[in-house]
């Protein structure tokens, strides 16, 4: 008599086919995720081997509204927009503006030095400049030949 | 898209490779004037075009390149490119005083409504 395996084997067993396909399930429904809805503001990030620039398209707030927090390696941003004014008796026709409390916080995969971060605001875009801290770059390395 | 498929706009494409954003837009109609609010971020206020043809208001902008010297993008969540929008205007708008007002990345239009012309009574001359 051979002796039963767990999970294993060629024996028809419903118990773990069951498991199997459960296991599968899941699989596939793990693929299906919803995209997640475009966050504001949108922001691209380039890295140097200074550091980092951080761009983000923040239209219509005022730069004084505007809170940006660098500690290590996370930098924060934080604000509000507010949404136009509708006064007594005036027709909202169309509302496609965002408004509200924003606020997104990135992770950057090396140190960065706060002391040294600027920020400039430009036509409704924002531009960040955190630099690598110099105890923190990476060093060229010449070889030399022996 | 209805405002598209009017002018028709939709049909003709740019020269330039580069993509064409519908800028998000607040439309307020006030007693005495349309206001029209859109974000444009990024636009080049040189590049900035507003015109009214007939009852058409056509906005077009392009964004100034965001590329920052001797970095590489590592993650993008928005391009540069061309804003275009166009709209058509129900309301008989007073061409010569639109005000546009361009501001941390938002175009604010002003339309005043046309001030109705006074009613014209018409003498019947009896014969």
């Amino acid at each position: 008599m051979l002796a039963y395996q767990g999970n294993a084997g060629r024996w028809f067993d419903p118990l773990r086919q069951m498991r199997l396909m459960q296991h599968d399930m899941n699989r596939l429904m793990d693929s299906l995720r919803v995209p997640a809805l475009p966050e504001f503001p949108l922001m691209n990030i380039w890295t140097g081997p200074d550091g980092a620039v951080i761009t983000a398209e923040i239209p219509g707030v005022s730069p004084d509204d505007l809170e940006i927090t660098v500690h290590q390696n996370t930098v924060a941003l934080r604000g509000q927009r507010m949404a136009e004014p509708v006064g007594e008796g005036d027709i909202l026709h169309r509302r496609e503006r965002v408004a509200g409390a924003f606020a997104r916080s990135l992770v950057l995969p090396f140190r960065v030095d706060g002391d040294k971060a600027a920020a400039t605001f430009r036509n409704g875009l924002l531009r960040l400049d955190v630099p690598r801290p110099d105890a923190d770059r990476p060093r060229k390395i010449t070889v030399s030949r022996s | 898209m209805a405002d598209q498929e009017i002018n028709g706009s939709a049909a003709a494409e740019t020269t330039r490779d580069a993509p064409v954003f519908v800028p998000p837009t607040d439309i307020i109609e006030t007693q005495s004037s349309l206001l029209m609010v859109l974000d444009v971020p990024g636009a080049d206020p040189d590049s900035l075009d507003v015109t009214l043809d007939k009852r058409v208001l056509r906005i077009a902008a392009r964004s100034a390149s965001s590329h920052p010297e001797g970095y590489t993008l590592q993650h993008a969540e928005y391009r540069d490119g061309n804003y275009e929008r166009s709209f058509v205007i129900s309301e008989p708008v007073d061409a010569a005083k639109i005000e546009a007002v361009f501001k941390d990345g938002v175009l604010r239009l002003t339309l005043p409504k046309a001030t109705p012309a006074p009613t014209a009574k018409i003498p019947v001359k009896a014969a």
